[in-house]
């Protein structure tokens, strides 16, 4: 179990007169084992700060850090050994030709691992996939199922944060309560650290302990899910977006 | 459970077995894969006839010392400019009294040999310049994709030219002279290609893995520039073709008295008002590989293309 | 007399292995109300939706009884007479109006257009009527949104946009197939109110096809919902959250709710029986 810690954020794409500035100031703790959200509209950055983590977008200052441990803009494999990230869009995140075997010991490979015929079987035991869908391509898969190999291989390294950018959003309401239910019982059973970003703020209601409401590039809010189930925010913001999200017909802006 | 699959695998047929959706190892998946591929291609009535069509030429390059009635060099004099259908010479003879027939077959041989060596050239070239390229961006895409512009701006056959001059007359100088001319192309193509891929998911996912740009390169971006390259290559075939009878034909290419088609063609034009089938006989044999490569590209670009091929 | 009667709608699809029916069988009608269609990813519910149009693009095709339009039938319609009928009495908003407005045209350019492919009308007029009408969904900026191109729209704008035109020629249906997914939730609110106040004031029908069960139970006043091709329960929307059939129950039971914590969610148990059911008729 490894804490993340991120203090004073700022993300931004392009230069000088071009500049747009995506994340501003973002500071944010989760303790080791902890289950983080961040909520917002398109747009509001939640996702760009998990690109940022992860290296994906260069361009960023502040501090990040695991375990107390300052985290450099070049990263190395430990890096990856340690942080993992599952991806919104199962169909997007898994390369069209490569089957599930080719993708899951790719990864092992790269990680350094040996008995990778093995890991690869208990990987996709492991996310409930089963052995007989080792050899298959990505069209041979449902959205679901894409998910799931997704998830196994973010988990191939054997990483202590999974960052999940809207693992949901793409996939319909019954697989979506498969996938999180199998998250849960990942994170309980690897000791994981989650960060979850998510447009539905009963997703991260339900998976997550505290939660980090954006707007614009900037955290307007850090609530208790408690407090947020008590509808109890301290913004107008976010009881806007409460409202909204419980009430449809409400949302007369 | 392994020995009742074994058994049930032996009673289904091999189509089946191709046709799975639950492949049971590495090369079971590559093959099922393949041939559901070939089933696509095979629906495809004119690909096939332009596959066939190549595969005939392929057979007919491979067999010319058996399939040709005489030898394409030996002139007779005697029987100079026979037409169509004269005893002995189905496609009569040209201005040395050689079988027009011969040595089309024979030619054949030629064709295939530049067809193939600037098939391997010309989009191994592109393709690496497009994606290191696209992959880089900034200063090494800028001064790669300028030296490629350089080389679009000239006319192909100009820069052949120039090229084949500088280099000297002759097939291999011409097959080289072709592909340094026919890169730039597939460069553009790559590039495009890997500026898409390059930002999608798949790619950000193997980087979370610590795969460096070698491996994302050549592992994951090329494998989806191919199929694209490959139609184009099959559809730019023609072109090839053209380009290098019309180095054979001003007489840059193949030298007499090698049967190349272009170089046949310029032969026979001297005698093109009196004699039409010395010229037009070659021409025709380049019409049809060329349009048989077409037909299959187009096939080809069904089959392959990534975009909704997958499904 | 009702607004749309199909039935026995068949949409089937040749595969490697023989063919596919991506709908079978259903039977529904339209009157002046509000219509929701819910289902799953491959329940078929948005190919029911382009069959309504014969919108299925070959090597597929439809087979029916029947498709009425008002007593008009739309099955034996050549493809001349369907371009009559689309647009102009029946009109569809996309998902992605991103991808349902040409990129290199003004708005203002396509609204515009639009409206005189169905109207003769002079440019002058077209355009009063094109700002009256973005006006009429809530765009508060009309001059300028005319002069915008699509890509420099929000994608709630865009769909309203999208709405405006589709609002042009009066239609008598409207099939909006997932008008919000794409959209924010605030956003989306706005957008359904719009739609919900058009469709009210002209008396039209909507049928509003949609993966999302809470939005359709608050938004429509009947609901389809479909499973594997064909229609498993049919009920008034204020009632779904009371519905019978396993399926709808399981698909409610798998959502997580803020106000009501659990531990773990249910997943859907799918029953094999489900989809040999015959499907239950949506006739009025």
């Amino acid at each position: 179990m490894k804490s993340l810690s991120v203090r004073n954020l700022n993300v931004w794409f392009g230069e000088d007169r071009n500049r747009v500035d995506a994340v501003r100031a973002a500071s944010f703790d989760v303790p080791s084992g902890g289950s983080f959200g961040l909520v917002g509209e398109s747009g509001s950055g939640k996702s760009t700060i998990l690109r940022a983590i992860t290296g994906l977008v260069p361009t960023w200052s502040g501090e990040i850090e695991i375990d107390g441990a300052h985290v450099a803009h070049k990263r190395g494999r430990e890096f990856y050994k340690l942080v993992q990230m599952v991806f919104q869009d199962p169909y997007a995140s898994l390369h069209p030709r490569h089957s599930v075997d080719h993708v899951l010991s790719e990864t092992l490979h790269l990680h350094g691992f040996q008995d990778i015929d093995t890991r690869v079987n208990n990987l996709l035991d492991d996310v409930g996939l089963g052995r007989s869908f080792r050899f298959r391509y990505p069209h041979q898969l449902s959205g679901g199922q894409r998910q799931r190999v997704a998830i196994a291989r973010a988990l191939a390294p054997e990483p202590e944060i999974l960052l999940l950018d809207e693992p949901t959003s793409a996939l319909d309401v019954s697989v979506q309560a498969e996938i999180l239910n199998l998250l849960s019982d990942l994170r309980a059973e690897h000791k994981l650290t989650f960060v979850m970003v998510s447009h539905d703020l009963s997703v991260v209601g339900h998976m997550c302990d505290s939660v980090a409401v954006m707007r614009d590039g900037e955290i307007v809010e850090i609530l208790s899910v408690e407090k947020m189930r008590r509808m109890e925010p301290d913004s107008a913001y976010t009881k806007h977006l409460l409202d909204v999200s419980l009430n449809y017909a409400s949302a007369q802006a | 459970m392994t020995t009742e699959t074994t058994n049930s695998r032996r009673k289904e047929s091999l189509r089946d077995w191709l046709l799975t959706d639950t492949p049971t190892s590495r090369r079971h998946a590559k093959l099922a894969s393949a041939y559901k591929s070939w089933l696509r291609l095979r629906s495809n009535h004119m690909a096939m006839f332009g596959l066939g069509i190549l595969v005939l030429l392929g057979f007919v390059a491979a067999f010319a010392p058996w399939l040709a009635p005489y030898d394409p060099y030996a002139q007779v004099l005697s029987d100079r400019l026979l037409p169509i259908g004269s005893e002995g010479h189905l496609l009569g003879t040209d201005s040395l009294g050689r079988d027009i027939l011969s040595r089309l077959i024979y030619g054949s041989r030629i064709t295939l040999y530049i067809v193939t060596l600037v098939a391997l050239i010309a989009p191994v070239a592109g393709l690496m310049v497009g994606t290191i390229a696209g992959y880089a961006g900034g200063w090494t895409d800028t001064i790669l994709m300028r030296i490629t512009d350089i080389f679009l701006a000239f006319p192909k056959l100009v820069l052949a030219l120039a090229f084949v001059a500088a280099l000297g007359a002759g097939i291999e100088n011409a097959v080289l002279a072709i592909s340094l001319t026919a890169w730039p192309p597939y460069a553009r193509l790559a590039r495009a290609e890997t500026l898409t891929i390059r930002s999608s998911d798949f790619i950000s996912a193997i980087r979370l893995q610590g795969a460096g740009p070698v491996r994302i390169i050549t592992r994951h971006i090329w494998p989806l520039c191919i199929s694209s390259l490959i139609v184009r290559v099959t559809l730019d075939m023609a072109g090839i073709i053209l380009t290098a009878a019309g180095l054979g034909f001003l007489g840059l290419g193949a030298q007499p008295p090698s049967p190349e088609w272009g170089a046949m063609i310029s032969e026979g034009r001297r005698f093109l008002l009196d004699h039409w089938w010395v010229a037009t006989i070659p021409g025709l044999a380049i019409f049809t590989v060329s349009l048989a490569f077409n037909l299959l590209g187009d096939g080809l670009r069904d089959v392959l293309d990534p975009k909704d091929g997958a499904s | 007399m009702n607004l749309l009667d199909v039935e026995d709608l068949w949409v089937k699809f040749p595969t490697n292995t023989g063919v596919f029916d991506a709908v079978r069988g259903i039977s529904f009608s339209l009157g002046r109300e509000r219509l929701g269609i819910v289902g799953e990813s491959g329940s078929g519910k948005s190919m029911t939706g382009r069959a309504i149009l014969k919108l299925i693009r070959p090597p597929g095709w439809i087979e029916a009884k029947r498709i009425d339009l008002q007593g008009q039938p739309l099955l034996n319609a050549s493809e001349k007479e369907m371009r009559s009928v689309r647009g102009s009495r029946i009109s569809m908003v996309m998902q992605d109006p991103k991808f349902s407005l040409n990129p290199v045209m003004t708005v203002g350019d396509q609204i515009i257009e639009a409206y005189r492919l169905h109207e003769k009308a002079t440019h002058r007029t077209a355009r009063t009527r094109a700002i009256e009408m973005l006006e009429a969904v809530s765009i508060r900026d009309p001059e300028r949104v005319m002069r915008a191109y699509p890509h420099e729209v929000s994608g709630g704008m865009g769909q309203r946009i999208m709405i405006a035109m589709m609002m042009i020629p009066n239609p008598e249906i409207l099939i909006a197939d997932e008008p919000t997914s794409a959209l924010d939730v605030s956003v989306q609110g706005q957008v359904l109110n719009i739609m919900d106040r058009l469709v009210q004031d002209r008396g039209m029908g909507l049928i509003f096809i949609s993966h999302d069960l809470n939005l359709v139970a608050e938004f429509c006043d009947r609901v389809l919902i479909m499973y594997a091709g064909r229609i498993v329960e049919v009920c008034d929307a204020d009632k779904l959250h009371d519905a019978s059939h396993p399926y709808t129950q399981g698909l409610l039971n798998s959502l997580p709710r803020l106000d009501a914590p659990k531990t773990r969610l249910e997943a859907l148990v799918r029953d094999p029986e489900w989809r040999q059911q015959p499907s239950v008729s949506g006739l009025l």
